[in-house]
């Protein structure tokens, strides 16, 4: 259900989008039916364990995946500048029209700068290759440009910096690098897979400034990826909660804090360590582990470690997001009208 | 940057010199010296030759003095230019090896060229296309060329250009041109010659970099920065060919090196079978006849060409490779 | 590139792996391998030759007759008028009208019954058992006259005894060069890797410097030397440490590889720390992280070495008669002109390339199962 509240349409909206992996021993529903949306100028928190979905669904928006995975429902649908609507799943992966967004309209920043830079290309290369790829600018203005790109992260020296290599810098130069060539042409929306999980807290701090600052300045939208429940509370206005593929809640980030209404939210809330919890208490997890993909469960996707679970009603039919409070949304049949609570 | 350069100079140098005394010493191993073997063949063909005769013999060839000092004369000699004298042939070694050692270079140079422009694109071609038709049939003929040892490929080769085709394969030169003086036309008579043997050389070389590229290329492009790439906008195409390939070709550069001593050795045996006027057989004939100076000077011009290569091959990856220049390892 | 993280398996199965031994699960990815498997099944099928070469032959191989020379390969007639007797036709001797020699050519009137298992020319299994028991006889006639399954050579062998001969010696000669190199490869690899420094320093440039010397001349070289007075035995053993001389540099390599990632492990450090010695830190804490890598390695290595033997032996430098193997064999077929009339001269061929293929895809299976990243 789309929250059309604002005045404001959504920059992105993902319908009931569907990526599987067809494997010899078995089909792999990485994504099964997710839906939200991004709007301008906000910033979309998607929070989950590892194997939820999370960066595959980052990557179908960009259709960046590939065999033996492919989109098999779902739109995703990008409000262009001039009002026009573009489904993305409509579009040939490598054609031009999804070049053309991929880093113009849409940038990408991935988890580990290290490996997302080639050993053996200077930074500026990389930037400027994207520059030139999106803009009529000639090598003589990319390069130029670029420089600001590096400046406008805070890179001191960018002049130096440029002809480096990746190898050359620390984990939060490069960071700040792969931000700024995701940022270099100027895009939309910015999305940002567990960005800041492969550096130091401090520079993890550094790094999230450093976005929020580029988000006011440029009124862009984050889509940011993480399994960090305090990099969320801290950058997100909206949050997705993912469970194996699947959204199981969604709404503003109060909300999702302070009045959880998934079973499986309020234990990734209540499993995070608190500095004034009793001392010399087992810390609470959640029970079980993530089902095998091959061997899913009938039925809502986590009711075997579910303290709420429902035999009968659980295990028989998978449940639909359903309002739960002002623009706050949970998959559970808890909340589900016609069945009883 | 330059420390590595001199590095890898000074270790080239070492590398000659160990390859110098390894090849005297070889040829002196099997017991006796040239005299002997003289004697030998004299005898052989119903001449004797006398005791005194022998002595005198060895005087003038300098046999008959220290292992030592043999080795310092004959070290003496080379860095002077003068490389001896092949006892057998009586003529300069430069005089005999010098056509045959233009042409072993010309042979593996063709040989190595032919490797290149098949095991690069079909590396590629093959990794990019994984498990597709082509790619099962490109690894069956590169197992194949990694199977079949390259005389017994030019065996084969020479079998079936006879009794198929009634050609005689072998050989570098038609009969016209094979003791004229060069000229344009001997020039092209040797173009037309040179592919099978270089195609038999090449081939087993050929089939193991296409497995190198394949391998390596396979490893990258599952990293992210392929990703990365293809995220900003890139086209497919681009994407593979400027970064991907870029990596994977490290690697496959730094094989560079051992390519031509791999082609030098196989072009020995192969020579031998196809005929070819190259140093393979003429080595076999000078080691056979304890010929020093002339098997000794050839041993050791194929090892520097060995060390040259692979000279080349370190330059060259230095030069690819940023993080050798940068002095990361 | 986003890739879905199985954190389970079903219970049961989940179980089974737990447990598996590191050699079961090795064993489990390489039976995926169907070439590798392929490969294991043609190697063991040549072993087998190897242990049985006496009873797979049926003459004498070194058996010469100068008259029997270069002969087609005779067929097996197996259907003897419906009836499944298997026969071959004797040879007949008769004057050549042109040269007034005596030619042998084969008898098409005469059939020869041809026995499974039966009683032949004597030898010693496995070197002490005597028997003269053989795989393929032939009942009132003797099996030089009658039998040509592959052919004879220009001294009238018989190509096919020659052949299972050939397969013994090339095959375990094979074994014994690589069994060298790695013994020479772990031992100077290790030292180096493990100990780094000076002594790596070192051992690298020698391996730098064998690895630059064109291996054939060299081999030629030291294959020209050995005194012509030496025993085939001996000379056998002699080829072998002469390829194996530059084959463990390869090995080494691997091995020196492995123990530098190694040493640098957070499990070696911990190791140490809880007061192993360098002994029991080398033996049970880091080579079992990398022999599977080493056993992939030296399969792997073998086929070259295997490539080795045969070109010395057919430019004339490593075996000799009477030694005889597949490099001997095809010493025959370097005259192109006698090729041409005799093609079966180039049979040893075959083996070669199969035995090649057969260890590289079974090396490649190894060493796809022994990595625990794929």
């Amino acid at each position: 259900m789309r929250a059309t509240t604002m005045e404001t349409l959504p920059l992105l909206s993902v319908d009931n989008l569907k990526t599987y992996f067809f494997q010899d021993e078995g089909t792999v529903k990485a994504v099964d039916g997710a839906g939200f949306d991004v709007f301008p100028g906000k910033t979309l928190g998607i929070v989950g364990e590892s194997g939820c979905g999370k960066s595959v669904t980052t990557m179908s928006i960009l259709r960046l995946i590939e065999k033996p995975g492919r989109i098999v429902a779902g739109r995703v649908v990008l409000r262009l500048a001039n009002g026009k609507e573009v489904d993305l799943t409509s579009l040939h992966p490598d054609g031009e029209e999804i070049r053309s967004i991929r880093g113009a309209e849409i940038g990408l920043v991935f988890q580990e700068p290290m490996t997302s830079f080639s050993p053996v290309h200077t930074i500026g290369d990389q930037l400027t290759e994207a520059i030139r790829l999106h803009s009529k600018a000639n090598k003589r203005e990319a390069h130029a440009l670029g420089i600001e790109a590096l400046r406008n992260v805070g890179i001191p020296n960018p002049e130096r910096r440029i002809d480096q290599y990746s190898f050359q810098m620390s984990g939060g130069l490069r960071q700040r690098a792969m931000i700024a060539v995701a940022l270099s042409c100027n895009p939309r929306l910015l999305i940002a897979d567990e960005p800041t999980t492969a550096l130091d807290v401090t520079t993890q701090a550094q790094i999230l400034d450093l976005m929020r600052d580029l988000q006011n300045k440029k009124g862009m939208a984050i889509m940011l990826i993480t399994h960090n429940l305090g990099v969320i509370a801290e950058m997100a206005d909206d949050v997705v909660v993912m469970y194996l593929g699947r959204v199981v809640e969604k709404g503003p980030v109060d909300a999702i804090f302070h009045n959880p209404k998934h079973p499986y939210t309020r234990a990734l809330l209540d499993s995070i360590p608190n500095i004034n919890a009793q001392t010399r208490v087992k810390l609470p997890t959640i029970t079980g582990s993530i089902p095998h993909p091959y061997a899913r469960p009938r039925g809502c996707p986590f009711y075997p470690r579910c303290p709420r679970f429902m035999p009968g009603t659980c295990d028989k039919e998978e449940p639909v997001l359903t309002s739960v409070g002002d623009r706050q949304e949970a998959s559970c049949f808890l909340y589900q009208e016609g069945r009883d609570r | 940057m330059v420390a590595y350069i001199i590095r890898r100079l000074l270790y080239a140098v070492l590398t000659i010199w160990s390859i110098s005394v390894l090849a005297f010493v070889i040829i002196h191993l099997p017991s006796g010296d040239y005299v002997t073997s003289y004697i030998a063949s004299m005898s052989a063909s119903g001449s004797a030759v006398s005791e005194g005769e022998a002595q005198a013999l060895r005087e003038q060839l300098g046999l008959d003095q220290s292992i030592y000092v043999q080795y310092f004369k004959w070290i003496g000699l080379i860095l002077q230019g003068n490389f001896g004298m092949a006892m057998e042939w009586g003529r300069p070694v430069l005089d005999v090896i010098g056509d045959r050692l233009a042409l072993t270079i010309v042979i593996s140079l063709a040989a190595i060229v032919f490797t290149w422009a098949l095991a690069l694109p079909i590396g590629i071609f093959s990794a990019v296309h994984r498990y597709s038709l082509l790619d099962y049939i490109f690894t069956f003929v590169g197992f194949i060329g990694l199977a079949v040892p390259g005389f017994m490929l030019a065996l084969l080769v020479m079998y079936f250009g006879y009794s198929w085709f009634g050609l005689n394969v072998g050989g570098l030169f038609s009969p016209e041109f094979a003791e004229a003086p060069w000229s344009i036309a001997k020039v092209w008579d040797l173009i037309t010659h040179l592919p099978v043997p270089a195609f038999v050389l090449g081939i087993s070389g050929t089939a193991q970099m296409i497995r190198i590229m394949r391998s390596n290329l396979l490893d990258e492009l599952r990293k992210p920065y392929v990703v990365s790439s293809r995220a900003r906008g890139l086209a497919e195409n681009r994407v593979i060919m400027k970064y991907p390939v870029r990596v994977a070709m490290n690697p496959f550069v730094s094989t560079i090196g051992y390519l031509l001593p791999y082609v030098v050795s196989g072009s020995i045996i192969v020579s031998l079978v196809l005929s070819l006027p190259t140093i393979g057989p003429l080595l076999l004939k000078a080691l056979i006849a304890q010929d020093m100076f002339l098997a000794g000077s050839i041993v050791l011009l194929l090892g520097v060409m060995t060390v040259i290569g692979t000279f080349i091959s370190d330059l060259l990856l230095m030069w690819i490779d940023p993080r050798i220049r940068l002095g990361r390892h | 590139m986003a890739e879905i993280e199985r954190e389970t398996e079903t219970p049961a199965a989940e179980e089974k792996i737990a447990v598996a031994t590191q050699w079961q699960l090795m064993w489990w990815r390489f039976r995926k391998h169907r070439l590798a498997m392929i490969g294991t099944v043609l190697l063991l099928f040549f072993y087998v030759i190897v242990i049985g070469a006496d009873f797979l032959a049926y003459v004498d191989p070194n058996e010469s007759e100068a008259q029997r020379s270069l002969m087609a390969p005779q067929p097996i007639h197996w259907m003897d008028q419906g009836r499944f007797a298997p026969y071959v036709h004797p040879l007949k001797g008769i004057r050549d009208p042109k040269t007034f020699k005596r030619v042998y050519k084969p008898d098409l009137e005469t059939k020869v019954p041809l026995k499974i298992i039966g009683h032949g020319y004597r030898y010693k299994f496995l070197g002490f058992i005597p028997s003269d028991l053989h795989l393929l006889s032939v009942e009132g006639a003797k099996p030089e006259e009658t039998l040509f399954l592959l052919g004879t050579d220009l001294q009238g062998r018989d190509l096919w005894s020659r052949l299972m001969y050939g397969t013994q010696t090339s095959m375990t000669i094979g074994l014994v060069s690589v069994a060298l190199s790695l013994f020479l490869g772990i031992l100077l690899g290790g030292v180096s890797g493990f100990y780094g420094g000076g002594i790596d320093t070192v051992i690298q440039r020698i391996i730098e410097i064998l690895r630059s010397i064109p291996t054939i001349p060299l081999w030629m070289g030291l294959a020209a030397a050995l005194p012509g007075s030496w025993s085939v035995t001996q000379v056998y053993f002699a080829i072998t440490i002469i390829i194996s001389l530059v084959g463990w540099t390869e090995l080494a390599r691997v091995v020196r590889g492995r123990f530098i990632s190694l040493r640098q492990e957070d499990f070696v450090m911990a190791a140490e720390l809880l007061g192993c010695s360098q002994g029991r830190i080398i033996f049970r804490h880091m080579v079992p992280s990398f022999i599977s890598h080493i056993i992939a390695a030296t399969t792997l290595a073998i086929p070259a070495m295997i490539i080795s033997e045969t070109s010395l032996s057919f430019l004339g430098l490593g075996l000799r008669p009477p030694a005889i193997s597949w490099g001997v064999l095809l010493q025959d077929a370097q005259n192109i002109q006698a090729l041409a009339i005799s093609p079966w001269l180039l049979i040893s061929s075959v083996p070669v390339i199969i035995a090649v293929l057969a260890f590289n895809f079974m090396g490649d299976g190894l060493r796809d199962a022994a990595d625990p990243y794929l």
